[in-house]
């Protein structure tokens, strides 16, 4: 053990800070964190004091936020996104009790890897669009009905909801939906066959409707 | 605006140092027990905090009432006293454990005010004038403890430096 004794004898050097900072203080072993944060997700879960619940999982259209509430999966988020700035706007929107704790998000994690596998075509999990409101609401609602393989146009989309002339709204609606991927709004298309936007990026769009063409 | 960033935050940038913390004040033993109730204690209190709040201070001092708590049942199951005399905490330290090192000991030894003031001060990195608020007395009385503390680690650690070149 290293404790040299000159800056011990000294009375007035920085003798304290180093002593009481000893390694053996400080140091972490690996891998204990983790565990202690597990330990953490699973009491806060048990106890209902976790209000979001998180996870993040690997797709090939790159790393996906799965975000949930007691209620059910309230968020999908692309990486493009910016996860932090996600979880930032949970915490503001919905609660800031969060934490990653995968185990919450088996399910979600296990349907999202099925389904990029090209076995699954529907998702059958509790959702929550607390984060979706009003109009968009509506939206989205009716966007978890075009079957897995088919599309829409934004024109049909608005006519479906009833409100044939808010074509630009159920655009806005599309490009704001929280829950990507699995309500799917990349299943709506320009009038022309054209792809219109998408909160993943273009290129997970179409890998999306690649996939969906080939599985179906 | 009220911007509070999300709690696996705080996990991620306090955890150590909860950790840290809490295995000088009720050893290496018991610290994972404390750690646990002190985030989830946190985590359940979180949204009533202020946003302005010094978080490192409100989960240091979170977890000084829990490791009073945990040193009073340790105390408890090893003696049946009805009072709690100031002395030095047996630490939760499994006896004659060889895997343990001897820094643990010293800092077990300390009178308790003296090792809490020096593992809010020298492991979480708290000024005083926070130290005090959560140990009770004043600010120079913390200062003091300190002090205390650290003289008589530096004697013991002498002691043993002494002890090893003999």
């Amino acid at each position: 053990m290293n404790t040299s004794p000159q800056p011990l004898g000294s009375s007035t050097g920085l003798g304290p800070v180093d002593l009481v900072i000893s390694p053996e203080l400080v140091k972490i072993e690996p891998g204990v964190l983790s565990r202690l944060h597990a330990g953490l997700a699973e009491r806060a879960s048990r106890e209902g004091v976790l209000d979001v619940a998180y996870r993040v999982v690997e797709t090939p259209v790159g790393k996906l936020l799965l975000a949930a509430t007691e209620r059910g999966l309230v968020r999908v988020a692309y990486e493009r996104e910016g996860h932090e700035a996600v979880l930032a706007v949970l915490a503001e929107r919905l609660s800031p009790r969060i934490l990653e704790a995968p185990s919450r998000l088996a399910e979600a994690a296990r349907q999202v890897e099925e389904y990029f596998s090209g076995r699954r075509r529907a998702f059958d999990l509790p959702i929550d669009l607390s984060l979706s409101a009003g109009f968009r609401r509506t939206v989205l609602q009716h966007l978890s009905e075009i079957a897995y393989g088919h599309t829409e146009s934004y024109a049909e989309v608005a006519r479906a909801v009833g409100n044939p002339r808010a074509v630009r709204a159920v655009g806005t609606a599309c490009a704001t939906n929280p829950l990507p991927v699995v309500v799917p709004c990349h299943r709506v298309l320009r009038t022309d066959g054209s792809l219109g936007g998408y909160i993943g990026g273009l290129d997970a769009k179409s890998s999306l409707l690649r996939l969906e063409a080939v599985a179906a | 605006m009220d911007m509070k960033q999300p709690f696996e935050k705080l996990v991620v940038l306090y955890g150590a140092t909860v950790l840290r913390v809490c295995r000088a004040v009720v050893g290496p033993a018991e610290a994972e027990d404390v750690w646990q109730e002190t985030f989830v204690a946190a985590l359940r209190a979180y949204p009533e905090l202020p946003a302005d709040a010094n978080i490192e201070a409100w989960l240091v001092t979170i977890a000084h009432r829990k490791s009073l708590d945990t040193v009073r049942a340790v105390r408890r199951r090893a003696v049946p006293v009805s009072e709690l005399p100031e002395r030095p905490s047996d630490h939760g330290l499994p006896e004659a454990d060889g895997e343990v090192d001897p820094i643990w000991l010293r800092v077990a030894r300390l009178p308790d005010k003296q090792r809490q003031v020096l593992a809010y001060r020298y492991l979480a990195d708290l000024p005083f004038n926070d130290i005090a608020a959560i140990v009770g007395g004043s600010p120079a009385a913390a200062r003091r403890a300190a002090s205390d503390g650290i003289k008589s680690l530096r004697a013991t650690a002498v002691a043993a430096a002494e002890g090893e070149s003999a």
